[in-house]
């Protein structure tokens, strides 16, 4: 079965893909071999559904994303322009209605994401044969369902998907695990010796008083406690890859464990472009509009194109558009680095005026944005490149919850309150950072998760629900520690029922 | 192409029907869809068809938006089923996908779970009903029915004929003799029709809470008669002491005072019945809601009205007494002495609460008439 399940490109598309690559390589953007198909609205409708893939395996969220999708784009509400999968070669989709001048602005933005995908670090282990594995997928899941009934495989991967976003974004570049984990004959290395109390500095005929030995040995005694349960503790670190936990641990039968692994690879090739959507789209757009600009547009096209690419860059309060803030940030990037406003005498000039004239003429910026779409994703490019300048000129804004009104509002216009809460929104995706912190808990294995609080609240009714499709996995009690009304809280589900427990202290856990 | 996606879709439409059968009686109960009735398609929230995460609560969340505005300014509502969440509690996930499902499809769903029996149209109450259909072309007609093509070709011919069309500059301009238009003809189709009189007691004893409670019923009912028959007719009666005919939105926020004359309701109902709803072509139902508190010399003149006027030219009388904080009357136990078990066309249905209403429905409509 080839993967070229639609039309041909017609002639005229062909010679503008051949144009429109060639401008591309010749603004430097690197690329794998980019195959373009040509659709109608409701097969790209449906690829979009199954997230790109012609070939996917059977679900029903599938269906219902198709719903949502067909009924936006009948209603007018919403239109997909271009679909690009990181593959090699980069498949990507035209749709048949599209003017010329719209199919030339999605070539050109597609080859952006093309370059884009082959050359940006956070994508360099994700597989590249992915539409290849997608439909192996497919195909043993289809082959699982034949064996153990559609309702039990598509239930179990309902539970599965409630928890595909715990995962380790970083687990691809780290290595986290000790090959094999041996038992040191004890007392080897100091490590094992029994932590020594810290002991207050006193000069000698002070240190009974300062350091009273019945304490020093209680202190001892606890150290000792303390280090037992740590050593008694399964996993002995807290571990993010909650996903990969289950594979090793959990009691599941072979064909869920094959089915679990499959939907954890799937995982981790989708978690890169959650990690750089801002920069990707900021990227694709910023040579979009590079190439139509300056080579691609013909005269009468220019209105179509100015029309689009304002569409795609268009604002609205509640929301930060990826397209408009990456492709923002890369222009101002490329000017600071093309005038040379970056580095230690710009920073330290005090001189207004000097610093609004400042150019070292060093022209550095193509090559700095080629380098910073190399190395960074969103988070650590808002790190570093979102400035003050920046925030005012385009107006930038913090907003939070208020529960009074019920309503979001706008919070703040300082740029440090900006950049913690753009900051804090890009961290782990935007998803609770979680951890399970013990599978052994109460000596009874239960499962113990870890929610890394950091000011936000988990929503308690998908919590809830979360949990029922953990102890689906896991078949025994689980448990998540997290904070609720501003205290510590462990809500726990034990296959029939949930129950919630506040504690005052963290302490009070340690011991529970 | 493989159309896989329409495999994942209808297995989509299948979870949906399924939730929906499990929270029908949440759904009939709670009168949702009444709300959000559009023209065919309502569109219902459904609990926990999303994929549930773990993920951030509103509370401390928020984000980065651009534009102007102060301090203070809102730049989203956040939406209402947010309210009261963070709490503990062992309540179910509240989160819900909005699906839109035909009256049709919903009417077959509560069918199912009623046990509801499919209608048998009464023979003779197949009329002939009228339809357009466009058929050909003709000379004369308005203007949104001109047809486009014809009138182009006709107009081509004409100037070709004439030595007006010009090659080098193809300029085609219809005149009026070019114009054609789509005509129609009127067909006959047969078709199983029904008319549904709904009557209601307006007096002070029933209250808002009741007329909630007759609404919610009645909705159900319609969708289930519209699923039987091509075409549903409805009349609204409300009464106290003396009844009058109304539209469906004076029907649902009248509130009179003053006595009970059941008869007056039954009488009017009659009127109309033999004026618009000749029994030998039309299924006619009948439903009457009252808290039951008639006069009691009126009880007499209702049993006779329905005995010899009412019953022998209808399918189904239903009766429902809803319970009202004034107690409920004594009306019902009259139509149970007057008429036994004998009378098939006659049902009768006591509902004490909001939560009766689905058992309610099962009565009235069980008997597939």
């Amino acid at each position: 079965m080839g993967l070229h399940r639609f039309e041909p490109l017609p002639a005229d598309l062909a010679a503008l893909q051949v144009e429109i690559e060639g401008h591309a390589r010749r603004y430097g953007l690197d690329f794998f071999a980019t195959i373009f198909e040509v659709v109608d609205s409701n097969q790209l409708n449906e690829v979009a559904a199954y997230g790109g893939f012609p070939v996917r395996f059977p679900h029903w969220r599938f269906g219902m994303e198709y719903e949502q999708l067909s009924k936006g784009y009948t209603y007018g509400l919403q239109k997909i322009y271009e679909l690009v999968i990181n593959n090699d070669p980069c498949y990507a989709y035209l749709m048949k209605s599209n003017a010329l001048a719209d199919q030339k602005l999605v070539m050109a933005h597609v080859y952006g994401h093309c370059d884009f995908f082959k050359n940006n670090y956070w994508f360099s282990q994700t597989n590249r044969k992915m539409m290849d594995q997608m439909a192996n997928h497919g195909q043993r899941i289809r082959w699982h369902m034949d064996r153990n009934g559609v309702d039990d495989v598509e239930n179990f991967i309902d539970a599965c998907l409630s928890i595909d976003d715990l995962i380790d974004i970083h687990s691809p570049f780290i290595k986290r695990h000790a090959p094999v984990e041996r038992p040191k004959p004890a007392g080897d290395t100091d490590e094992d010796a029994p932590r020594q109390p810290g002991r207050f500095r006193a000069k000698g005929y002070l240190d009974r008083f300062v350091n009273p030995p019945e304490a020093m040995a209680a202190e001892a005694e606890r150290l000792r406690g303390e280090q037992a349960r740590h050593e008694a503790r399964f996993p002995s670190k807290p571990t993010r890859d909650v996903m990969l936990f289950l594979l090793e641990h959990a009691p599941l039968k072979a064909w869920q464990l094959d089915i679990l692994a499959m939907l954890r690879d799937e995982a981790y090739y989708f978690a890169p472009q959650a990690q750089t959507k801002i920069m990707n789209e900021g990227w694709a757009s910023y040579w979009h509009s590079t190439i139509m600009t300056r080579q691609g547009l013909t005269g009468q096209e220019v209105v179509n194109y100015a029309d689009h690419h304002s569409g795609t860059m268009a604002t609205s309060p509640g929301r930060l558009n990826p397209y408009k803030l990456g492709i923002e940030l890369f222009r101002d990037i490329e000017e600071r680095w093309n005038t040379g406003r970056f580095g230690r005498d710009y920073d330290e000039c005090d001189d207004l005026t000097a610093k609004r004239r400042w150019d070292t003429g060093v022209n550095l910026g193509r090559e700095k944005i080629f380098e910073v779409r190399r190395i960074h994703n969103d988070l650590t490019f808002i790190d570093e490149f979102l400035t003050l300048d920046f925030c005012r000129r385009y107006k930038l804004f913090s907003f939070g919850y208020n529960p009074d009104s019920t309503a979001y509002e706008i919070e703040s216009r300082e740029f440090p309150a900006i950049k913690e809460r753009l900051l804090f929104s890009l961290t782990n995706r935007g998803r609770p950072l979680i951890a399970v912190r013990e599978a052994n808990y109460k000596n009874r294995g239960e499962l113990f998760l870890e929610h890394d609080y950091s000011g936000v609240e988990l929503q308690m009714d998908y919590a809830r629900d979360t949990l029922v499709n953990l102890q689906r996995l896991w078949r025994r009690p689980v448990h998540i520690e997290s904070v609720l009304d501003g205290k510590l809280a462990v809500l726990s589900y034990d296959g029939t029922e949930h129950n919630l427990e506040h504690s005052k202290t963290p302490a009070d856990l340690a011991t529970a | 192409m493989v159309q896989r996606i329409e495999r994942d879709q209808s297995r989509f439409r299948e979870i949906v029907r399924g939730r929906i059968r499990q929270n029908l009686r949440q759904y009939v109960t709670h009168g949702e869809m009444i709300g959000r009735k559009g023209r065919e398609l309502v569109s219902i929230p459904i609990p926990q068809l999303d994929l549930p995460h773990f993920r951030f609560g509103k509370n401390g969340s928020g984000g980065v938006g651009q534009g102007d505005g102060e301090e203070g300014d809102q730049v989203m509502p956040g939406d209402a089923n947010g309210q009261g969440e963070g709490h503990a509690g062992n309540q179910p996930g509240q989160h819900l996908v909005e699906v839109e499902v035909s009256l049709e499809e919903l009417a077959a769903i509560l069918g199912d779970e009623l046990e509801l029996p499919r209608i048998e149209p009464k023979g003779q109450a197949n009329i002939n009903e009228l339809k357009s259909k466009y058929t050909g072309i003709r000379r004369a007609g308005p203007e949104s029915l001109r047809h486009f093509k014809r009138t182009y070709k006709e107009a081509l011919r004409r100037q070709i004929a004439s030595k007006s069309y010009n090659r080098e500059r193809p300029l085609v301009v219809p005149i009026n003799e070019d114009k054609r238009y789509r005509a129609w003809k009127t067909i006959e189709q047969p078709q199983a029709n029904a008319a549904i009189v709904y009557m209601m007691d307006v007096s002070g004893s029933m209250t808002d809470e009741q007329k909630q409670i007759v609404r919610t019923e009645a909705f159900w009912i319609d969708t289930w008669l519209r699923s039987q028959y091509q075409g549903v007719e409805i009349r609204y009666v409300i009464h106290d002491a003396a009844a009058k005919e109304v539209d469906e939105e004076t029907f649902y926020h009248t509130r009179e005072s003053g006595g009970t004359r059941i008869s007056s309701a039954y009488k009017l109902c009659g009127e109309i019945l033999e004026a618009d709803y000749p029994a030998s072509e039309w299924n006619v139902y009948c439903f009457h809601f009252s808290d039951g508190d008639n006069w009691g010399e009126d009880n007499e003149t209702c049993l006779n009205l329905l005995r010899s006027k009412l019953l022998p030219e209808i399918n189904l009388f239903c009766y429902g007494q809803v319970e009202s904080p004034y107690g409920s009357g004594e009306f019902i136990r009259a139509l149970r002495s007057g008429f036994k078990e004998d009378e098939e066309k006659l049902v009768l249905s006591e509902i004490r609460n909001k939560e009766a209403i689905f058992e309610s429905i099962k009565t009235f409509l069980g008997k597939g008439k």
